[in-house]
């Protein structure tokens, strides 16, 4: 491997086996965000937002957490997906490895955050 | 990745004449953006004062709105403006990212048309949202 062009250093190495997978994914949690955001957005924009029991009686159904949850899921996967294209496409070397492992930790720990916060009003109800 | 200054670079947006189908390419890149961290924040951080409780999310209405007049702040309704518009805007144009993954609306005047129907989309459809809104003052 010599050290010349970018593409003179990964020509004959062959496919890496995995950006298939990353296209395919960012398009199949396109869709699934175009059904659960848009119902979401139109849940949000009915709802009063301001009324924490209204909130809570909304959350505590089934019907409202569970697609609330596979929205969170599916929207910090798509994120994740579209930020990592966004940061190899301006950074480079050793501050694109950082940015990529910030945005892991944000994707994860957004979604692991607002999932508990759901459960907790599903099941908990209200609390004062 | 150093590049070698003596290697010619292709030719970037100062050299092309802009286009619709250019800034709805670029828009789709920062509306995603910021949807990613500004909606993303504002949402677990919406959930997480939801589930802090009554007087938690209190505190969190508090912060978002006027005390005299109940209506929003104008900080975050310019923000949730802003992201209303940008999930609009990303939307449409995914939208229009998925038609075009199937190889239609190539051709230049389609490809301009669909371009411009993604900003009309989200414009339109933002000014129907939160005219009402503004309008009766509602929160």
């Amino acid at each position: 491997m010599g050290n010349g062009t970018s593409i003179g250093r990964v020509r004959g190495l062959g496919s890496a086996h995995e950006g298939v997978k990353h296209w395919w994914h960012q398009r199949l949690t396109a869709g699934s965000n175009l059904l659960l955001v848009t119902w979401l957005v139109v849940s949000l924009f009915r709802l009063p937002l301001w009324s924490y029991k209204a909130l809570v009686v909304w959350l505590s159904s089934p019907w409202a957490s569970v697609p609330l949850i596979l929205a969170v899921t599916s929207v910090f996967y798509h994120l994740r997906l579209g930020l990592q294209v966004v940061i190899e496409d301006y950074q480079h070397d050793f501050t694109r490895v950082i940015a990529i492992i910030l945005l892991n930790f944000y994707a994860i720990g957004g979604a692991a955050l607002a999932i508990y916060a759901i459960l907790k009003v599903a099941f908990q109800g209200a609390i004062a | 990745m150093a590049r070698n200054s003596r290697r010619p670079l292709s030719p970037h947006i100062t050299i092309w004449k802009w286009g619709p189908h250019m800034l709805v390419s670029i828009l789709h890149r920062a509306t995603g953006t910021a949807l990613a961290i500004g909606g993303g924040i504002l949402f677990v951080w919406w959930l997480v004062a939801l589930a802090g409780g009554d007087a938690n999310y209190a505190r969190f209405v508090d912060l978002m709105t006027s005390d005299s007049t109940g209506r929003l702040n104008w900080l975050p309704a310019l923000v949730l403006v802003g992201l209303t518009w940008s999930f609009l805007q990303h939307l449409s144009s995914g939208v229009r990212h998925l038609l075009l993954d199937t190889g239609a609306g190539y051709e230049l005047k389609v490809n301009k048309a669909g371009a411009l129907v993604t900003l009309a989309i989200s414009i339109l459809l933002t000014l129907l949202i939160w005219v009402p809104i503004f309008y009766r003052g509602a929160q």
